[in-house]
Order: structure tokens, then sequence, then C-alpha cells
């Protein structure tokens, strides 16, 4: 055995040794993003979600006032052949849903928002879990996620109204010609009277597995069975939405058919704002049906994290940048509202 | 009978299991605050690594009871003994306390587990919002326990150079000394 050292090399060694250690917590900070000039972050998408609507612990950071729902979907068995998830099979899949609408704002009035959410989560025989959040427009009006910051720092409230600067809009859409599908959607698009009579679109894509293995690109919407009525001009209920609902579930069950859409060859199939050509070929999977509904933001919807890329076997993710940025970004959303109501007691 | 080095199978776990909790704290640490297509990649490579070093954790343990190990040199003092017992019994139980606290929280949070796991904690949002703070500062202990460990065990290699590294040198052993 060698002697221990002393005096300057020892002193030597001990600096490199300490130099070594150093590097290495750098390295972890780094990586952290504690130092350097990390890019965009989910926390500061969060983050300016509740710098412009206003911090209402507990609560969702986006798509914050809904009700949970719970039903079953049917598969009618023709994307069986598509793709293997069990639940475009199995008779009988018990669901759990959440409906909203879009922002953070939990008291907003239903009807002052144009976007619409449906949530649900599909539970199948073989241990499998499926969620998927849509919504009611079929394309986003950005293709990244750092568009998309733009794009909500460009709907900031103006402190003098209140309301969004149309000029800050107007230059955000200049200077982002990839929203193009979506403000075309958005100058047509008529709201309908109820949750049960709308549409709601996956956006982006994802790609269906065979039992072979081979990849189908897809998209998928939700069709209401429940015809179109045009929302009245003037409402005074805050909660129309929310009352339509539990009074036509008091009635019945509500009814929709999930189409999934099928890409060809050179379809956008990693771009949520580009649509594909309206004769691209589609299947009705089955039926989607919604028997009750919760008291607001009861239910076993609330405690879920809707996190798009909760997929089954047999389902998989696009390349779509916006998807793996809804996944970082719901579950910062997530851990937030639990740390809420821990810390706080904070509930919606 | 005292040997003078580590088992072999236990040289290879110790270094096996050093570089993938390393690789799982820096990915930990940098998947949370990323949104680009890396972010889902980085979690599912994240739950992996964590259930294979809960399989690792557990037949590192018990084969470091069940097999003799060498001991601390003699002329170590006391405090730097102690301290020596104290954070290998820390290293031992984070190791151990990440992937279940991982795999708990996943549970609380109502969130499918790898291999369709049963869950260990039932689905709730406070209980989640426990587990997860615990699973992201046991993660920092967890690594600042690794610095000091390896500050240590350079100290004992290039300054003390009591043969205490080589005990556990990942190569093969000189028998000269």
């Amino acid at each position: 055995m060698t002697t221990p050292l002393h005096g300057p090399a020892k002193a030597l060694r001990l600096a490199a040794i300490g130099a070594t250690l150093a590097a290495l917590g750098a390295g972890f900070a780094y990586a952290a993003g504690w130092i350097g000039a990390p890019g965009l972050t989910p926390q500061r998408i969060i983050d300016t979600f509740e710098a412009q609507a206003g911090h209402y612990p507990g609560y969702r950071k986006n798509h914050a006032k809904g009700l949970c729902v719970s039903g079953y979907f049917q598969a009618s068995g023709q994307a069986a052949a598509l793709s293997s998830a069990r639940v475009f099979s199995q008779a009988q899949v018990p669901v759990i849903g959440r409906f909203a609408i879009g922002g953070a704002n939990p008291f907003a009035p239903d009807t002052a928002i144009p976007v619409r959410s449906l949530a649900i989560q599909l539970s199948s025989d073989d241990g499998q879990v499926w969620r998927t959040g849509m919504n009611n427009p079929p394309v986003l009006a950005v293709s990244t996620p750092e568009g998309f910051y733009q794009q909500v720092l460009a709907g900031a409230p103006d402190p003098a109204t209140g309301k969004p600067d149309p000029a800050k809009l107007q230059a955000f859409f200049a200077s982002h010609p990839e929203s193009a599908a979506f403000r075309q959607w958005a100058a047509s698009y008529k709201p309908s009277d109820s949750f049960a009579s709308t549409t709601y679109n996956s956006i982006n894509a994802f790609r269906l597995i065979d039992a072979q293995g081979n990849a189908h690109p897809v998209r998928w919407a939700l069709e209401p069975q429940t015809p179109f009525a045009a929302l009245p001009a003037q409402i005074d209920d805050k909660q129309f939405l929310q009352h339509d609902l539990q009074q036509r579930l008091a009635r019945g069950p509500l009814r929709w058919t999930l189409r999934l859409t099928l890409a060809e060859p050179g379809d956008p199939v990693d771009d949520p704002a580009r649509p594909w050509p309206a004769e691209r070929r589609s299947i009705d999977a089955g039926t989607l049906v919604l028997e009750q509904v919760d008291a607001p933001e009861q239910g076993a919807c609330r405690d879920l994290n809707f996190d798009p890329l909760i997929l089954p076997h047999g389902i998989e993710p696009s390349a779509d940048p916006i998807l793996a940025a809804r996944s970082a970004a719901y579950s910062v959303s997530f851990n937030r509202r639990s740390h809420e109501a821990l810390s706080e007691g904070a509930r919606p | 009978m005292t040997p003078a080095a580590f088992h072999p199978l236990a040289r290879l776990l110790h270094w096996l299991m050093a570089a993938l909790i390393l690789a799982m704290l820096f990915i930990g640490v940098n998947m949370v605050g990323d949104l680009s297509p890396r972010h889902p990649l980085l979690v599912e490579l994240h739950k992996a690594t964590g259930l294979a070093l809960l399989v690792l954790v557990i037949l590192r343990i018990t084969l470091r009871l069940a097999l003799p190990h060498p001991a601390l040199p003699g002329d170590l003092p006391r405090l730097q003994r102690l301290a020596a017992g104290a954070s290998h019994l820390l290293l031992y139980g984070l190791m151990l306390a990440m992937p279940l606290l991982g795999w708990a929280m996943l549970s609380a949070g109502g969130y499918p587990r790898p291999l369709q796991l049963p869950a260990i904690a039932p689905h709730d949002l406070q209980l989640y919002a426990v587990l997860r703070q615990a699973h992201g500062w046991a993660g920092y202990l967890l690594f600042a326990t690794v610095l000091l460990h390896l500050g240590a065990a350079l100290v004992h290699a290039l300054v003390r150079r009591d043969g205490v590294l080589r005990s556990m040198w990942p190569g093969p052993l000189h028998r000269s000394e």
C-alpha cells in the first residue's frame, strides 16, 4: 500500500477532485435548465396561462371549467383491421369523460368561449388505457409549440379592455401563414346550442398499428348524433352548456360516432395546422354513449390527467411536435393542481 | 474471512447501476422541463430504466447481505467511518426508494404503469402530490449523495491511497499488495 499524500501534492489532488464534482454538478444544473438559456419549457407555458387568466388553485391550468361524464364505447369492429387496440373489438368499453370550455378561467360564462372540448378515457378489458383530449376546431392555428406560445402571448388580455388586442392578434396571424386553415374554420364556425351537438377533433395525428405491425396515420373525431341547433344570440345563464347537458342526460343517453380519417402518402401527418383533403377515406369505429354527468368538477374525471400520449397497444403517437408538448404541459398542470390540493386544500 | 475486494458480481452490479443511476438522474431532471418530441421518449426510457433499477437494487441488497465484503482501512478516523456507513445506508435506501416512489406516484396519479404493473397506492390527488414531490427531492438527495460518494472514493484512491477504490475496481485486481 502506498503512503498517503501530504502538502502541495495533496492540495492539488483535492482541488482536482473538487473540480470533477463541480463539473458533474454543473452538468446536472444544465440538464435541469437551471443554467444556460433553456428554450420554451412546459412550465413557462403554464405560467403564461396563469399570468393571463389568473391563478385558480386546484383547477386545471387550461380548459379549467368542465364536467365529468361517464358511459361506454361500442366498437363497430370496422377499425379492428387497422389497429390491434382492444377498444376497437371489445363489445362495450367503459368510458370516463370530461366536457370543458377552453381557457384557464373556471368561472368564464360557457358561451363566452368558442373552444369546447371533450376528453375521454377508455379502459379496455385487456388492462390497456386510452386517453384522448379533443377540441371543436379541426386544426390548430400553429404547427409548433413555439408558435402556440406566440399565439398565447398575442391573445393576452389588454389591461384597458380586458380583451385581446385585435392589432396584436392580426399581427400574429399575419406572421403565421400556417394559421390559414384555422382562420377559415373560425370565420365559418357556427356554435351549436349544446355540448351534445358539437364535433370534437383529435387535431393531432396518431398511428394505428395493425396486427401485422403496419402503421396507418390517422386523425379522429367524435361526430354528434344529436342534430345541430344554433346557439341563441342572447344567453344570460353562465352555466348554459352545463345545464343543457344535465337536462339532456336526465332524459337519456347521448351518442357520438367515432370517425377515423386515414391519411394518404404525402399528407401532413405531423402538422396540426394543416387539414387533410376532404375526400380521405374515413371509417366509423364505433359509438360513444354517454349516460351520466356529475356535479361540476366532481367525479372520476377530476383527478385524471388526459395526457394525449396515454395510448393503448395498437395506437402510437405521430411525430407532431405539439403532441409531445401537450403531454409535457398537461403534466405540469396536473402536478401544480395536485400540489395546490395538498398545500392549500384547493379543490375545484 | 474478510476479503480484500468485493465479489466480482457485486462489482459488476455496482458499476452497471452507477451508469444507469447517473443517466436516470440526468434524464429525470431534464425531461420535466422539456416539451420537445424528446420528452415522451425520455419519459418512457425513465420508466423502463427505473423498473430495471428496482430489480437490480433488490438483487444488490441481497448480495450485500449474503456475501462477505471488505472492511474499511483500520486507520480510518471514527467520524469518517460513521460517515461512510451512513452514506452507504442512505445510498441503498434512496436506490430502493426512487423506483418505488416512481411506481407509487404513477399509481396515486391514476396513470397507467409500465408492463401493466398493479397499483401500489390508491388513486388520490393529494397522495400523488406528496409522492411526486418526494420523488423529485429524493432524486436531488440521491444526486448529492452520489457526488459525495464519488468524492470520497477519489480521496481514498488519490489522496489516502488506501485501496478502498481498488476493492470496487471494475477491472481485474492486482495481487501484488
